[in-house]
This record gives C-alpha cells, sequence and structure tokens, in this order.
C-alpha cells in the first residue's frame, strides 16, 4: 500500500466495492467529510467514485483506500494533522 | 492551468508535456492504465492499442502494478509495442498533481476498482477519456461509470476479438486489415 502500508492502520472492510464503503463510512461515522478523487492523505492520494466520505472518530482518520487487483479497504489511521485539516476544508 | 475539458475529437500537442510524460517529443502521447492483469484480454488489448496509437504518430505510455510491468516487458521483450512503462501509483499521482498531461488517456475496468481509477482520472485530468470495460461484469460496471468519458464495453474475458472490434470502430481502425 505505498506509503499507507508504512503506517499502523486497521482494516475496517476489505476487498469492497466503493460503493459499500462509502454506505458503511454514511452508517457508522457522525463526523464525516467529502472529498475530491485525488485529494492528498497521509502522502497517498484517494482513488474513487464520488461523492467519496471521509469519517472521523477521536483522533483517527477513516478512509478508502484502492488497489487494483484487490477492491477498496477502508483503514483507520490515527491522524490529528490529516483532521485538523479536513475540519479546516468545511 | 487546466486545459478546457474536451472528450472527442483533435487534441492540440503539447511537445513539452510529451516529454514529461515519457513519449517522444514532437508526437501526442497516450497514457494506458491498465487494471488488474488476472483478465487475459487486458494484456493483448494493451499491446494492440500501443501498437495501433504508435503507428496513428502518438507515442503511448502503459502503467500498471508491477505484474502488469512484468507481464508487458516479458510479452515485448524488444519494445516493439511498448517504449515506456510506469508505475500505476507514480501515474496517478503525476496526473493529480499535474505534472503529466496526456493527449489521450485509455483507462482499463474490470472490477469496480478500475472504474474507481478511471473516476479519478476524469476527475483529475482534462484530456480524452476511453474507458474500456471488460469481463463477465462488464455490463453491470459500466453502469457505475457515470462520467464523462467514451465507455467501451464488451464481456470479453479470454478472447479479445469483439472488444477489439469496437475499439476498432471508436477509434476510426475500423477499415484497417492489420
Amino acid at each position: 500500500m505505498g506509503c499507507i502500508e508504512e503506517l499502523k492502520y486497521e482494516t475496517i472492510l476489505s476487498h469492497a466495492s466503493f460503493k459499500e464503503v462509502r454506505e458503511y463510512v454514511k452508517e457508522h461515522f457522525k463526523e464525516r467529510y467529502e472529498v475530491d478523487p485525488g485529494f492528498k492523505i497521509f502522502d497517498s492520494y484517494i482513488i474513487g467514485i464520488p461523492p467519496i466520505l471521509v469519517g472521523i472518530e477521536g483522533d483517527s482518520v477513516i478512509f478508502p483506500y484502492t488497489k487494483p487487483c484487490h477492491g477498496t479497504f477502508l483503514l483507520r489511521i490515527e491522524g490529528p494533522e490529516e483532521i485538523e485539516r479536513l475540519r479546516r476544508k468545511r | 492551468m487546466r486545459p478546457t475539458l474536451r472528450v472527442r475529437g483533435a487534441v492540440k500537442m503539447d511537445p513539452a508535456q510529451s516529454m514529461a510524460v515519457g513519449g517522444e517529443a514532437g508526437k501526442k502521447t497516450a497514457l494506458l492504465l491498465l487494471g488488474c492483469p488476472e483478465v487475459p484480454v487486458q494484456m493483448g488489448i494493451a499491446l494492440y492499442l500501443a501498437s495501433r496509437l504508435e503507428k496513428d504518430g502518438v507515442s503511448a505510455v502503459v502503467a500498471g502494478n508491477p505484474s502488469v510491468i512484468q507481464l508487458i516487458r516479458v510479452s515485448d521483450p524488444d519494445q516493439h509495442y511498448v517504449k515506456r512503462v510506469m508505475n500505476l501509483e507514480k501515474a496517478m499521482a503525476d496526473l493529480i498533481e499535474g505534472r503529466m498531461r496526456p493527449d489521450l488517456t485509455v483507462s482499463f475496468a474490470h472490477n469496480d476498482a478500475g472504474i474507481s481509477y478511471a473516476a479519478t482520472v476524469r476527475h483529475v485530468s482534462a484530456s480524452p477519456l476511453y474507458l474500456i470495460i471488460f469481463g463477465r461484469e462488464a455490463e453491470a460496471l459500466a453502469g457505475l461509470a457515470e462520467f464523462e468519458c467514451e465507455k467501451i464495453v464488451e464481456r470479453a474475458v479470454h478472447n479479445p476479438a469483439q472488444l477489439k472490434k469496437k475499439i476498432d470502430k471508436v477509434f476510426g481502425w475500423a477499415a484497417s486489415k492489420s
């Protein structure tokens, strides 16, 4: 997973469709933000079909991560700076 | 600054950008974004497209994951068809950051991830986008691609013949006997 792989991450969903991941974020995270395809997060770029939802829970960011052979993963990574950046987008 | 969106028709060449994408100076460039290489027709169609585009004076760069790049290099060891390959993540980063502006992009999709990549390309790049959707779920996947692009859809898995016919028609190669 490139740079993401080097971080401490938790996998919430794996091998999912982009729609499944979007619906999960919508249903499970009250604080969420819509970002554009290509949005940079943890030095990676979000690949996806708009609308792309990124959730926040505590100190963690919950976001989709797509790989060509494995579909989309929903990952949770601690990232106060990324949270700040997302909140500033509002 | 991004150029105006042009999905079909002639595209003005930018030699500087052509070099930036890895093509030859003075030639248009095409970026071929390949997905997971698990469906056989993808590799044959990619080599065919690269070859035909070169004949049309368009320099093709093929981007894919490491397996795709190895398949290309083993299939075309003397680089008759594909002159330049690049890592998919690097290609996406370059497109997103505006470091690469191909004259046209061909995105391959046989799964949900492939559509996600194409949707991202559509959002970040103004180049004409051709989306080749293949595999057993081709029709269902085509329904997910609601963004502006030229879709070429065929339920091809092992045999690329019908898909090639559709590509020939879209790219204006239908009359050719090669």
